[in-house]
């Protein structure tokens, strides 16, 4: 989240799209009701399905799974042709006047530099912003110059007329006018929107790109920085935002830091092309820090072993051979029998990834498993014939499975992160049962046995390993507590002011802040957006003071917030270039007082710079501006585009219905034999989405029976005209099948699902819950994920989970 | 709560301690506010240490889908289609409304097993329940179980044990959304206030409160869009009160009938006294031996003194 | 005492008196539930519950053996025109002018027409008890069937306590009665004085 979950309630109209709020993170959405109770907000839900959200929404549109973007580009030319932007934030605070370097062309469905055999953009050098003879970007404040990115994207979007969107979307067109219409009235400097979105967004083949259309969109709006407004992702697990924080991708290292590809062999090649300097004058460009982080994190796991002489072990890094190894790429390594061990660690693969039949079949390629869960997972039993639910043959099957008992949560102490990033720490509230171990204390005891391996036996490369530095005060197991304050970072020399020499930090001494981490191996930081979290005051994550003195839901002394305990980014934003909030009255954020910059959050800025010196909010980017044009960021280009899902019920792309290789995403990888897997409509003519309900969590609380009883048994949701054309009535058990399996499961007939008028013809959308299984207390039930396929949003591979082909039949 | 504070007992004729000053409690459960989440199910089954049966799905998101001794409080989902052709998902948490005029205490023929509190708060007493049902059948609102294990009644108790130590009943601490709220009833009411006025400028013109008077007014009340529509809320009674059976089968009648009876007794002992027995006196019939007295009564009251 | 006559037979008997008990402790038991005057006397039965528990089993078995007893006595149970015109005389009844009354079969028209309400009381009873014996049976039927077989239930035990009151009291007043039903036989006078052309039928029958 840009914002946070309590800010909610500072909104005058919540979007929930991509997500509903209601029934996944139902303790989030009550600052949707609060909003609606205490600030009359209005709530607007666009969903495939009339969910729990929309239940108590003001406004509720149907759309077609995976047609976001055409509904959300459709909005942006709405907004402009009828002039509802935010006129002076995107001027200042957006690159609407950055003029783009000519030779960037959209034709047919692509942007210029696609590689149709690589199925990839290789070259984007066109995507990005013509530079002056000062270093400079070139701008038009006037937005006249055609190269202009304000005039580029409205003319990108100018094919995305009402009309056109109805059709793509299937939302009827008055009742999208009527969204449009309400959503445009946020572009007032007093009115402010959020959007709420979650895996309905992300799990797409153009996910990433839904994103961004909705980002966009909010800059349109003027609504990033504000309180009340922002992108909010809602993370799916209490701590997945930890997970991503701490770098726990495989192309990722800890605060977002990146993995050197291959051809960064050269250690001042990797930091030059991450430290990029500003692109318009006067601007901060913070990432010219990025040696700072990237040294204490080397220091923080190598110690003294990381010298400059060295370049800070950087040799010890691995370097990516391929963009990254996601779990799709893992799973279909795993399946061509290129992998001969996995290591599964809270994660159940069988259940959460697609095409659950792949990856069975790939586990049995394994020579061993190892699962470390607190729970029995149909992962560790893959193996197990469960008759219709997982019908193996056992006996083929010589994987050597292990399972390792771990604790969970409750069970230990430590953090978690929430969606809107605050670090709250948490206090053991149980002893773990049985002979379960913390996850900390297996990983521990693995690598002293590794490393004892290496030792006696050397092998390919052992440095990486033996040159850890791990001086923790049970070596074993490592306590929580000091895996935090490392992650927090310290002194290893006296940090002292540039400016004035005074010491900040005395050698051995918590950091403050990621401010005072240095580049000359003096600090060392596990994670520098962490910094500030255990200072020297002590456990920052465990404060507990919920005073919220603005009366804004700003409870600063709450836990703490990464970065710097700013609860809201790029907050310089909400006030006017002239420091004023844009809204004194209720939006009241950050402002500058005439000598700093200050206010009820964190400044999310240089806190000494005056309005007039001309710094930009967005101070991450080396424009210092928000970007409307993602120059070459993005996998499938600078502006978002529509493409279907690849498994489209109406066969073609209604924006490009000639060219079927930008039916669906021209840019995201398929693999050869997951292709071959893809349905088609004659066969499979119903558009299904699957998601989980607010009964349940994933797949976890089949092994709780308050959870079951509250939803016990497997179903799948059709309309009533759907059903009525299949002859099914709600109870009965229905059939649903995709090219890759099938399910069986008890038929919710429902008025909340409409059918659609898509391209000319009648779509019925299917919806399928996801949890059970053919492990714990609950009653069994298939695996969701044997129907969806596997194929990956472009820029993250996050599967394509909302939206795949299926057909539905009586049992 | 204290003994003092039961201001009605079933089965019981003489008045109840009186003398304490409470205030009565109301919980507020605002429907467009209530997104269904079913986490106030499962915190009472935490709370009260329940766990019901693992049921089927029978085509709806309602599940357990019925209330039971093991499940006092369900949701109930409806699905509305407005004059204007919108579709409305009506959401409603079904439990013990509390009834200020409880027809399940009426009906009761245990004494003490439904009591009532001073705050308003109706509670079984599983003790002295005999488990005949007959509070299910006094029930406006089709509330009470009898569990199949034990044979007794349970619902909703609206957390007595809780409320008497100044919390909030389970299910309003877990709530979300603040769907549901618990404090005085008079605060209720004005909270209510607020949320209609809300709901009216949302364009729900007949927002209301459902607090019925048909049952004295209940301690669980609802805010609903509709509230000239109860009934499109799964059901929810448009006018409650204890039926006109009850009150003829539990009221006046059965101090009548016991009158009857006894009158009845007494008519034969007056007439009796009055007209004395019906006896055989005439002179056994020529050829007839007299006849033998073997009747008791006849024997005793033989006027020859035979004996 | 050869010239007694037989009234009614050691079967017939013990199924009356089966039937009285039984109506005594389902009555009881079922008065403790119908007011809470007299829930005290549930203690009869070992408390609340148990009465609960065993009131329906005490009512069907009281049903099903009044049903073989109502069986037996219903030929002897037709109304016919003679009852009418002894239940219009019903001031000479109570006043005990028996000699004014039409010529009686084997039981008069109050003991028929006591029958009959018996027999009413007792079908009512036991399906409206059916219906509200939860334990078993209540979970079939919806709440506005319960509640008419609950207040039908509780009209029905009242009919039938007052009709049985009446009973008692009628073999309290008419002496010999009691006898009959506890060893079966009357005199001869006492058939003569109550059911006259009953007399004259088992007269004709012994020549």
């Amino acid at each position: 989240m840009t914002n946070h979950w309590a800010d909610i309630q500072n909104a005058d109209l919540v979007l929930i799209m991509g997500g509903n709020a209601a029934e996944a993170h139902p303790c989030g959405f009550k600052w949707v009701t609060e909003a609606k109770a205490h600030n009359k907000a209005r709530l607007i839900v666009v969903d495939p399905r009339f969910n729990r959200s929309a239940s108590v929404a003001d406004l509720y549109a149907p759309i077609r799974t995976g047609t976001d973007i055409a509904f959300l580009g459709g909005l942006i030319y709405h907004l402009i042709s009828n002039d509802k932007i935010q006129h002076e934030y995107v001027r200042n605070y957006t690159d609407a006047s950055f003029i783009v370097r000519e030779g960037f062309t959209f034709e047919n469905g692509l942007f210029s530099g696609y590689d149709a055999s690589q199925r990839r953009y290789g070259d984007k050098s066109a995507w990005g912003y013509e530079i002056g003879e000062d270093g400079f970007a070139v701008v038009d404040p006037t937005l006249s110059h055609p190269r202009c990115v304000f005039n580029l994207l409205k003319q990108h979007y100018s094919r995305y007329t009402p009309e056109v969107v109805s059709s793509i979307c299937g939302t009827p067109k008055e009742l999208m006018l009527k969204v449009w219409d309400t959503i445009a009235e946020a572009s007032a400097p007093d009115k402010v929107m959020t959007i709420m979105y979650a895996l309905g967004w992300t799990q797409h083949s153009t996910g990433s790109q839904m994103i961004r259309t909705g980002a966009m969109l909010q800059l349109l709006l003027g609504n990033i920085g504000m309180p009340g407004g922002g992108m909010n992702a809602l993370r799916g697990h209490s701590n997945i935002q930890g997970l991503t924080d701490l770098g726990l991708l495989s192309n990722l290292l800890p605060g977002y830091l990146t993995l050197p590809g291959d051809a960064e062999q050269d250690y001042a090649a990797y930091i030059a092309k991450r430290t990029q300097k500003p692109l318009r004058p006067g601007q901060l460009s913070y990432w010219q820090n990025y040696e700072k982080f990237h040294v204490s994190l080397m220091k923080a796991w190598y110690g003294k072993n990381a010298t400059a002489e060295n370049n800070w072990g950087y040799d010890w890094l691995p370097k990516l051979d391929t963009p990254g190894y996601d779990v799709l790429k893992v799973f279909d390594l795993m399946y061509q029998g290129k992998i001969n061990g996995y290591f599964c660690q809270g994660f159940n693969p069988i259940a959460s990834f697609p095409n659950k039949a792949k990856v069975g079949a790939a586990l049995a390629k394994l020579k061993y498993l190892v699962v470390m869960d607190p729970l029995a997972t149909e992962t560790s039993e893959f193996w197990r014939n469960a008759g219709d639910y997982n019908d193996v043959d056992t006996a083929a099957i010589q994987t050597t499975v292990i399972r390792l008992p771990t604790t969970c949560f409750a069970e230990e102490d430590g953090s978690l992160v929430n969606s809107g990033r605050w670090l709250q720490w948490h206090w053991k509230g149980a002893e773990p049962p049985g002979q379960a171990r913390t996850d900390i204390a297996i990983m521990g005891g693995l690598f002293h046995r590794l490393r004892e391996l290496y030792r006696k036996e050397g092998g390919a490369f052992p440095d990486p390993i033996l040159n850890i530095d791990w001086s923790y005060l049970r070596p074993d197991e490592p306590g929580p507590d000091e895996i935090a304050r490392e992650f927090n970072g310290k002194a290893l020399a006296d940090v002292t002011d540039p400016a004035t020499g005074a010491v900040l930090a005395k050698a051995g001494e918590q950091l403050a802040g990621f401010a005072q981490l240095r580049a000359d191996g003096s600090t060392a930081s596990g994670c520098w957006i962490f910094c500030g979290s255990w200072t020297q005051l002590g456990n920052q994550m465990a404060r507990r003071d919920n005073a919220d003195p603005y009366g804004m839901g700003q409870t600063l002394g709450w836990a703490w917030a990464w970065p710097a305990n700013r609860r809201i980014l790029y907050n310089r934003a909400s006030a006017d270039p002239s420091g004023k909030p844009w809204d004194p009255r209720k939006k009241r954020l950050v402002w500058w007082n005439g000598t700093a910059w200050g206010g009820t959050d964190v400044p999310d800025f240089k806190p000494d710079s005056p309005p007039d010196a001309g710094m930009n909010p967005f101070i991450m980017n080396p424009e210092g501006v928000a970007r409307l044009f993602a120059v070459d960021k993005m996998a499938e280009g600078p502006f978002p585009e529509h493409y279907e899902p690849f498994e489209t019920p109406i066969g073609r792309n209604p924006l490009h219905p000639d060219k079927p290789g930008v039916t669906s995403n021209p840019a995201a990888r398929v693999f050869q034999n997951d292709l071959e897997l893809f349905g088609k409509a004659d066969e499979f003519p119903y558009a299904a989405t699957t998601y989980r309900l607010t009964e349940h969590f994933h797949f976890w609380t089949k092994h709780s029976r308050l959870n079951a009883i509250t939803q016990p048994e497997q179903f799948v949701e059709i309309g009533e005209a759907l059903a009525k054309e299949l002859g099914i009535q709600a109870g009965q058990r229905v059939k649903v099948s995709s090219n890759r399996g099938f399910i069986k499961a008890v038929a919710v007939v429902t008025k909340r699902l409409k059918p659609l008028t898509v391209d000319g013809k009648t779509v019925h959308q299917v919806g399928i819950p996801l949890h059970w299984g053919f492990t714990g207390v609950a009653r069994n039930g298939y695996l969701t994920n044997t129907l969806t396929p596997f194929v990956g949003d472009a820029n993250t591979q996050t599967p394509e989970f909302k939206s795949f082909l299926v057909n539905v039949e009586k049992v | 709560m204290a003994t003092q504070d039961i201001i009605a007992r079933s089965a019981t004729t003489t008045p109840m301690p009186s003398v304490r000053q409470v205030g009565e409690v109301a919980k507020l459960i605002d429907t467009s506010k209530c997104i269904g989440c079913k986490a106030c199910q499962v915190a009472c089954s935490e709370w009260n240490d329940l766990r019901d049966d693992v049921g089927s799905n029978l085509g709806v998101y309602d599940n357990p889908i019925d209330l039971t001794a093991d499940s006092w409080t369900v949701m109930r989902f409806a699905e509305y289609e407005n004059p204007a052709g919108n579709l409305e998902w009506l959401i409603r948490k079904d439990g013990c409304m509390h009834c200020e005029d409880p027809g399940c205490l009426k009906a009761c023929p245990s004494p003490g097993a439904i009591v009532k509190y001073a705050n308003g708060i109706v509670d079984f007493n599983q003790d002295k329940c005999i488990g005949c049902g007959y509070c299910i059948t006094g029930c406006p609102f089709n509330i009470p179980r009898i569990s199949q294990k034990d044979h007794k009644a349970y619902k909703c108790t609206l957390c007595s044990d809780r409320v008497a130590v100044g919390l909030e009943p389970a299910c309003v601490k877990t709530c979300p959304t603040g769907a549901i709220v618990f404090g005085s009833k008079e605060d209720m009411i004005e909270h209510a206030d607020g949320r209609i006025a809300d709901l009216k400028e949302r364009g729900f013109e007949h927002a209301g409160l459902y607090d019925p008077a048909g049952v004295g007014g209940t301690h669980v009340m609802y805010v609903l869009h509709h509230a000239d529509q109860p009934s499109l809320y799964s059901s929810l009674p448009d006018e409650p009160a204890v039926s006109p059976l009850v009150s003829l089968w539990k009221g006046v009648t059965k101090p009548l009938a016991l009158f009857a009876m006894g009158a009845a007794v007494l008519a034969g002992f007056f007439h009796y006294v009055r007209v004395g027995p019906n006896r055989v006196e005439e002179d056994p019939e020529p050829g007839e031996p007299i006849v033998h007295e073997v009747d008791p009564s006849v024997h005793v009251v033989d006027p020859k003194g035979r004996e | 005492m050869n010239d007694d006559i037989e009234r009614y037979t050691p079967s017939e008997r013990s199924n009356h008196w089966a039937v009285a008990v039984l109506f005594i402790l389902a009555g009881l038991s079922g008065l403790a539930l119908f007011h809470p005057a007299l829930f005290g006397l549930s203690a009869l039965f070992g408390g609340g519950t148990w009465t609960r528990i065993l009131h329906p089993f005490l009512g069907l078995a009281m049903f099903l053996l009044f049903l073989w007893l109502a069986i037996r006595f219903a030929g002897h149970n037709r109304m016919n025109d003679r009852d009418a015109r002894w239940l219009r005389q019903w001031r000479d009844v109570v006043g005990n002018r028996e000699d004014r009354l039409p010529e009686v079969e084997r039981y008069n028209a109050g003991q028929k027409l006591l029958f009959w309400v018996l027999v009413l009381s007792m079908l009512v009873l036991v399906v409206s008890g059916v219906i509200i014996w939860r334990q078993y049976f209540s979970a079939m039927f919806g709440i506005e069937t319960l509640r008419w077989a609950s207040l039908l239930h509780a009209a029905a035990a009242f009919v039938l306590i007052l009709s049985i009151i009446v009973h008692i009291y009628a073999a309290i007043w008419v002496k010999g009665s009691v006898g009959a039903m506890l060893y079966g036989r009357v005199s001869r006078a006492w058939a003569r004085k109550h059911h006259l052309g009953w007399y004259k039928a088992v007269v004709r029958e012994r020549k």
